[in-house]
């Protein structure tokens, strides 16, 4: 092992600029990755605080017991796709339309009655908000004696769905067409680093080295140019995200476990392409 | 130590690099392969340390039948020879001492045996006061002295050499030969390829000339006395 670092560190050190020009091509090629899992991560952001809005809401008939819509929630609340219940009385409905609907104003303070029907507002689950799933709760609520009507705006859920779809489609096939473009660009670079070596893989295998002591610090050359290219990605994609964050609006960046995946992500991909390009030199050799 | 029997050698693309090939070279022998440029002779030392495979024909180095070796014990097999090349092929961005240096370390030699051994073998070659020399700031004479001590350091049983002399001028060759004569005289055997007809005709050692991929001649002889008088 101390012979791998040795002679990992020597390759680097020889080939500086080599070297440096290996981890920031590497480095650029994650960056435009990472530009796209940054746009990819703030969508899904903005569509879940949307998603957060999804509502149900069940209007009860008039006149129904406190004790029985105080069982029933319970009963909802129990619902695997339920987040939460509350229970709006006829009051507190109008108090609401009252301080919402200021332009009728008038209207309200002529009542001889309170019009509005008292309800129960659910809140979902994250992953129960979809049109599906909704149209599933709402159905069981229409179950409810006491249950008069059940509105959960399906248009606007169902465009929320295809909205999502689209997201995730897209999102797989630039995603995965830009990490497939970074890994080619990643081999085609460690690759180019492993050519410039290809005398020195002659003369070990001549001097009777074994495969694995030839792969060795290639290996770890290319891990380490992987990383290096993954860690100067990171920081690229932080400038961009503070430059949108300061100037356009708020963003979100990378949590640490996706900063670190995105960084192994650069050391596999340049492990691998040390492990081919020294592959196919070993058998030519 | 070596012997070849019947070996034939072609290309995928239908060139024939060695025909019928069939020779035995014994124990501390020194033999001359001669030829014009692609006779066959870089083919026949490339057979000897398992770069190519014959397409017929055995090939056994030191009574090992070399198509019965795994590709995984070809390491093991190129440690117990010594092979030196016309153009020297030296790392350039490392001393002459780290060099000879480097074939210890990727056989896995202990760390603490290496220097003496390595100074052991430039001093053999008279290179004691250039250790510290990169190729590039040494003459070609003594790179291919720096070569030759790496080719000897791991002690093989056979030294193969591949126009050694075929980048030097006449004196820094008849300075590598003497050093191939004297290695072959502590008992190492030395196949040495070259097209240098002076060469080979100043001494009594043993020529097998090769034209076309075959053997024309074999001069049999097993003179190990050295330099014809």
């Amino acid at each position: 092992m101390r012979l791998t670092i040795r002679e990992t560190i020597l390759a680097i050190t020889r080939t500086p600029v080599l070297s440096a020009l290996a981890s920031i091509t590497i480095g650029f090629a994650l960056f435009v990755l990472g530009l796209f899992a940054l746009v990819a991560l703030n969508l899904r952001e903005a569509l879940t605080t949307i998603e957060e809005r999804v509502e149900i809401v069940a209007y009860l008939t008039r006149g129904t017991p406190i004790e029985v819509i105080t069982l029933a929630i319970g009963d909802i609340q129990a619902f695997p796709e339920v987040a939460s219940v509350r229970h709006v009385s006829a009051d507190e409905a109008l108090d609401r339309a009252r301080g919402q609907l200021t332009e009728f104003q008038g209207v309200f303070e002529d009542l001889a009655m309170n019009p509005l029907p008292a309800s129960l507002e659910l809140r979902l689950q994250p992953g129960s908000r979809d049109a599906g799933v909704v149209a599933i709760v709402a159905e069981r609520l229409e179950g409810f004696r006491f249950v008069e009507d059940v509105r959960f705006g399906r248009e606007w859920i169902e465009k929320l769905d295809d909205l999502r779809n689209i997201a995730a489609v897209v999102g797989l096939a630039i995603g995965g067409a830009f990490m497939a473009a970074a890994t080619i660009i990643i081999g085609t670079t460690v690759r180019m680093t492993v050519l410039a070596r290809a005398r020195e893989i002659q003369i070990m295998r001549l001097v009777g080295a074994t495969d694995g002591f030839v792969r060795r610090p290639f290996l770890l050359d290319g891990a380490i140019k992987g990383a290096l290219g993954g860690l100067f990605a990171l920081a690229l994609n932080y400038l961009a995200f503070l430059m949108v964050q300061n100037s356009l609006f708020e963003a979100r960046f990378f949590a640490m476990t996706h900063a670190s995946a995105f960084v192994l992500f650069g050391l596999g991909v340049g492990l691998a392409a040390s492990a081919l390009s020294v592959g196919r030199h070993l058998s030519k050799i | 130590m070596i012997q070849f029997r019947k070996v034939f050698k072609a290309y995928p693309k239908g060139s024939i690099a060695l025909k019928d090939v069939s020779f035995r070279m014994e124990k501390s022998e020194f033999l001359f392969l001669t030829g014009h440029s692609g006779a066959g002779k870089s083919t026949v030392l490339r057979l000897v340390y398992a770069d190519e495979s014959p397409s017929d024909g055995d090939v056994l180095v030191a009574g090992r039948l070399l198509s019965h070796l795994k590709h995984s014990e070809i390491p093991q097999l190129r440690r117990r020879l010594g092979i030196v090349f016309q153009d020297f092929r030296l790392l350039e961005d490392r001393t002459a001492e780290e060099n000879v240096a480097f074939a210890l370390e990727v056989t896995g030699t202990r760390p603490s045996i290496v220097a003496s051994k390595v100074m052991r073998v430039l001093t053999q070659v008279g290179l004691a006061a250039k250790t510290h020399l990169y190729p590039q700031e040494m003459s070609g004479g003594e790179q291919q002295r720096v070569a030759i001590a790496r080719a000897l350091v791991n002690d093989p049983v056979v030294l193969l050499a591949d126009e050694p002399t075929g980048n030097l001028d006449e004196r820094a060759t008849r300075g590598v030969f003497r050093l191939l004569r004297d290695i072959n005289a502590t008992g190492t055997a030395v196949v040495m390829a070259t097209h240098d007809l002076d060469l080979v005709r100043s001494t009594s050692y043993r020529t097998i000339e090769l034209r076309d991929g075959a053997v024309v001649h074999d001069s049999g002889a097993r003179d190990s006395l050295g330099e014809a008088s």
